[in-house]
């Protein structure tokens, strides 16, 4: 039997005890350090050598994320621990730091309890950093910290011990102020970081040591000695008298939740059931003799086993054979292999039990976030919503048309395995778009369509997705029907930023029918919507709202669904380029209709009323709205100059700039659709010399002479003519 | 604005095909410099148009609904010849001929109506019910996605509450040679009843057919809706009345239908 089969062997017989099974996973900043502290752990727990712990970087096993020095995807491992003298299971899943597979951040959230945020100690908080702990606290999991490559403060910023001290000082008080401006009441001071506890944690997982103030207190060790080891290139010493994993295992025990313990805080936050029925009971006391209660968080698509579903097992347990429903699909599935996992590696078992990340193959329904259960009437678990949309999109086509067949499977695959991957028909072209977080992204996804699943394909240049919406307010606007003899009037204007922020949030729930529009409604009153207009609420598209602003009119209520149903088609195609609407309010404030029925059907309703929309966005003004990313730069002076041209020539705004050291950090914003190819001119500007990131920074509007261009641009792209249409074109 | 020299002739083809024109309708035809058809409001049996075409030695372009409603080419021609437009039936009871009229009375285009028989007379009249004591007309339309109005089963609620009959017309989707027949009519009307459920087409409820009103074989039928859901009418155009309450006369009448005899 080899290491992992041996440890999970061991895991398979701890499965059943909570109290000795902790779920974690790593977040942070892209490149502070979270797959090296994972290879810590996997080493620590003797399923790796020792000496290849931060340089393996085990959980990156895929081939990309090798060949990019990245995480892609979350990866997880289940690992035994014996500490002081119990042992203990903990199943880990490293996260992604880069913008684009923040969907996979989010997604893992929901099958931890605990999350280790690391912070670099030179570039110190940043803002993916605030991003995780929010995320985490969201969902009810609980943050403590590791602060990271404390050997490059010693040994790069050449800081002096008072320094290192200071500095890491006010890492942490900056981290425990995010954290706590985050927290419930009930949690603020339960969850706040305090040194002494030993809920913060320094260290340097490249060089597999760490030290905690109880740790120290332990062992007689002091900052001054570690600071004198790494200053004297000694670090191995250091690692033997402070093991990183030693030291984070007993943070990790120590101050995170058993499942039994987290499933009674965040059972009521991710589920919204009866608390007493059957599955509320089970779940809040993650009950393995309870019906089977399982949320997928991310499903794997492996050349053998097929899908795999990964994700939080919070009640019951799986066996191999077992019939599971997945909420919302009509049949069962069986799961095939039930498994643990490694890595790259799953390694079956008999069994798994209730508190647990597990993987099950066989579940083809399944999608991540998906709620599986043995009783198809389980109420689903809430839905894990990622706050960022796709802002780059390509158009993508089989290289052979005998291809697009399997091309149509491929993108279906992929979509599943990756929810932030989106796909699209372009309806005037026909051909599939395919639209992501970010250049890499779709780059990425682009090589594994060709090398990982067989097709050979023609993509476009990757463009930015843009939004259209309005600058003002518009309207009322008549629309007629082609048959003249029914008239809608609409006004639009633009939704405050309060209010689409909730929306995509999902604190208003924007999917599917209004249910209850009366609660609706007071929650828009209290994000400050007229009262009036707040009760006229039909509908949600995106972060747009149709509102009904009349007041018995005949026939309206049977026309409605048409009404709707313009709105949607207006939203999905906005009048100036044909790109989808955002922060749109629409109110329909008067309609005049035909007495017979025959003369008010969909061919007369949908162009009368979207005509209105349209007509109304005219007089509102048009504007399209761009993606923005915060681009943060870390770079040595002497060629801090370059860096920042590089910015400034794309339409870049510098927001700020620290100095740390012989290093700068500068923050910036630009438009995302001139930062394509911005990898490899700030390597030549730099000598490759600057280290960057970015972060996905909402929408904007764009200033007018390149929202000129953009609207030719796009219009031109789509065999549109060049000019869009007036209002005049709308009322005829 | 100076008048224009053209002409706009609305024309009324009457029921069924070709031979219900008038003879004032055929008339100008012949004069005419454009002739222009529509046969989505209503239609005529299969062949009529080139039997009549041939009959005026005219060219004869059949428009789509979306040519008609839209207008712009039909006044543009008439702003210098003579037009004429032919619609089956009664040329003015479409709404949308209304407007096209007014359309072309500002644009300084004069205008004419022929009119032709139509429905709306001619199945209360074959029936036997007194034309007046109708309320208002409904129409049936083929149920589509996101529209499944019950506003018909309303209208003749509130004419039977008044103790009037109602002309129910059934759709017609031209593009798809679709034409409602009475049988579609009354499930449909059954569905509405099975929601709104307010006693206006139960199943002993009194229902009257027309079917090819105008030819030569039309169908005339009167009884429960249980019964005539039940019956076969033949080909298209069909037509269902729902009596309110009935004169002795009106009555008798009916009574002579409760087979189904040829009118
Ligand atoms: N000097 C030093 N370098 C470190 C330390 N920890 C990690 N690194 C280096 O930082 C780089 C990024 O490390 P990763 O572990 O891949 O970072 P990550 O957070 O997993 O990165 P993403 O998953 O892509 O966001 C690698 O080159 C590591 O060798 C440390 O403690 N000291
Ligand atoms: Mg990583």
């Amino acid at each position: 039997m080899g290491r992992k089969e041996d440890n999970i062997h061991k895991a398979q017989a701890l499965m059943r005890q909570t109290k000795f099974i902790r779920n974690i996973g790593t977040a942070a900043h892209i490149d502070h350090g979270k797959t090296t502290l994972s290879d810590n752990l996997i080493a620590g727990s003797g399923m790796m050598s020792g000496d290849l712990a931060g340089k393996q970087l085990l959980l990156d096993f895929d081939e990309q994320e090798q060949a990019r020095g990245i995480t892609i995807n979350a990866a997880s491992a289940s690992m035994v621990y014996d500490y002081k003298g119990q042992e203990y299971l903990i199943n880990l899943i490293d996260t992604p730091g880069h913008v684009d597979f923040g969907g996979d951040v989010t997604r893992a959230m929901r099958a931890i309890d605990g999350v280790v945020i690391l912070a670099c100690a030179v570039e110190g908080v940043m803002p993916q950093t605030e991003t995780v702990i929010r995320q985490a606290i969201k969902e009810r999991v609980h943050p403590i910290l590791f602060i990271n490559k404390v050997d490059r403060l010693i040994n790069e910023l050449q800081v002096t011990p008072e320094q290192m001290q200071a500095r890491l000082a006010s890492i942490v008080n900056e981290v425990n102020e995010k954290i706590k401006k985050l927290l419930p009441p009930e949690l603020k001071d339960k969850w706040a970081l305090k040194v002494e506890t030993g809920n913060v944690i320094f260290g340097s997982a490249y060089n597999n040591w760490a030290i905690s103030v109880p740790y120290m207190k332990n062992t007689g060790i002091n900052f001054k000695q570690v600071y004198e080891f790494c200053k004297n290139g000694d670090q191995k010493t250091l690692a033997k008298k402070a093991p990183l994993h030693e030291v984070l295992l007993e943070m990790v025990i120590i101050h995170l939740p058993n499942p039994d313990e987290a499933q009674k805080l965040r059972i009521p936050v991710i589920w919204h059931g009866d608390p007493e029925s059957n599955f509320g009971k089970a779940m809040l006391n993650c009950d393995p003799e309870g019906p089977v209660a399982f949320m997928v968080t991310k499903i794997i698509v492996d050349a053998h086993a097929g899908e795999v579903a990964v994700g939080r097992l919070f009640s019951g347990k799986i066996r191999k054979g077992q019939e599971l429903h997945i909420i919302g699909m009509p049949d069962p599935n069986r799961a095939q292999m039930v498994s643990l996992t490694v890595g790259a590696d799953r390694i079956p078992v008999d069994e798994l039990d209730a508190g647990n990340v597990v993987a099950v193959s066989g579940l083809k329904d399944a999608i991540a976030g998906s709620t599986v259960s043995s009783d198809p009437e389980m109420a689903s678990f809430e839905k894990i919503v990622h706050y960022s949309d796709p802002v780059v999109t390509m158009a993508i086509e089989a290289k052979h048309t005998k291809d697009l067949p399997k091309l149509v499977d491929v993108l279906r695959t992929v979509a599943k395995a990756d929810p932030s991957i989106q796909v699209e028909i372009n309806q005037e072209t026909g051909e599939h778009l395919m639209s992501g977080m970010g250049e890499l992204h779709l780059e990425i996804t682009q090589y594994r369509i060709v090398n990982e699943h067989k097709v050979e394909i023609n993509t476009s240049q990757p463009i930015v997705v843009f939004r259209e919406c309005v600058l003002g307010v518009g309207g009322p606007f008549e629309g007629k029907s082609p048959n003249k003899h029914n008239k809608f009037y609409i006004e639009v204007g633009p939704l405050s930023a309060d209010i689409v922020q909730a929306m995509r949030s999902g604190v208003i729930d924007v999917e599917g029918k209004v249910k209850d529009s009366k609660a609706v409604a007071r929650q828009l009153q209290d994000l400050g919507m007229d009262r009036d207009e707040a009760r006229g609420i039909v509908a949600f598209h995106g972060t747009n709202m149709l509102l009904d602003m009349t007041k018995g009119i005949q026939y309206l209520h049977e026309t409605m669904e048409l009404i709707k149903e313009a709105y949607i088609e207006a939203m999905n195609r906005g009048p100036l380029a044909n790109e989808k609407c955002m922060a749109v309010k629409v109110k329909l404030v008067d309609a005049k209709m035909h007495e017979d029925s025959i003369h008010r059907g969909p061919a007369q309703v949908i162009p009368a009323a979207r005509s209105a929309i349209y007509g109304a966005m005219c007089l509102a003004g048009r504007t399209l709205y761009e993606p923005m990313q915060k681009v943060f730069i870390n770079v040595p002076q002497d060629v801090m100059g370059d860096a920042i041209r590089e910015v400034q020539q794309r339409r870049g705004v510098i927001e700020d700039m620290k100095q740390e050291g012989e290093m700068t950090i500068v923050a910036s914003k630009c438009p995302v659709s001139e930062m394509f190819g911005f990898a490899a001119s700030i390597r030549g500007a730099t000598s490759g010399r600057a280290l960057w990131s970015s972060e996905n920074a909402g929408f904007e509007p764009m200033p007018k002479d390149p929202l000129d261009k953009a609207v030719l641009q796009i219009r031109q792209r789509k065999g549109l003519k060049p000019e869009p249409y007036d209002a005049a074109y709308y009322s005829s | 604005m100076v008048r224009q020299s053209g002409k706009l002739s609305f024309i009324g083809l009457g029921l069924y095909d070709e031979n219900g024109i008038t003879l004032a309708g055929l008339d100008r035809i012949r004069s005419a410099d454009v002739v222009f058809a529509e046969f989505y409001t209503s239609k005529l049996s299969e062949g009529a148009l080139e039997r009549l075409s041939a009959m005026t030695n005219k060219e004869i372009m059949a428009l789509g609904r979306e040519e008609v409603e839209d207008g712009t080419r039909i006044l543009e021609e008439a702003k210098e010849k003579n037009v004429a437009l032919l619609v089956a039936g009664d040329p003015m009871t479409a709404t949308t001929h209304i407007d096209l009229r007014l359309r072309a009375h500002k644009e300084s285009i004069d205008t004419e109506v022929i009119h032709g028989s139509s429905a709306l007379t001619a199945v209360p009249g074959l029936l036997g019910l007194q034309h007046y004591k109708f309320g208002r007309t409904t129409t049936l339309p083929f149920p589509q996605e996101g529209y499944s109005p019950t506003s018909p089963y309303d209208m003749i609620m509130e004419n039977l509450d008044r103790g009037l009959h109602t002309l129910v017309l059934l759709d017609i989707d031209a593009e798809n040679s679709r034409y409602m027949s009475a049988n579609e009519g009354f499930h449909l009307l059954q569905e509405m009843e099975r929601r709104m459920g307010k006693g206006a087409a139960k199943d002993d409820s009194i229902v009257c057919v027309v079917a090819r009103a105008g030819s030569p074989d039309c169908v005339v039928a009167a009884g429960p809706l249980s019964k005539l859901i039940a019956m076969d009418f033949g080909g298209p155009l069909h037509s269902i009345v729902i009596p309110g309450r009935l004169h002795f006369m009106e009555e008798e009448s009916l009574g002579q239908w409760t087979n189904g005899k040829d009118g």
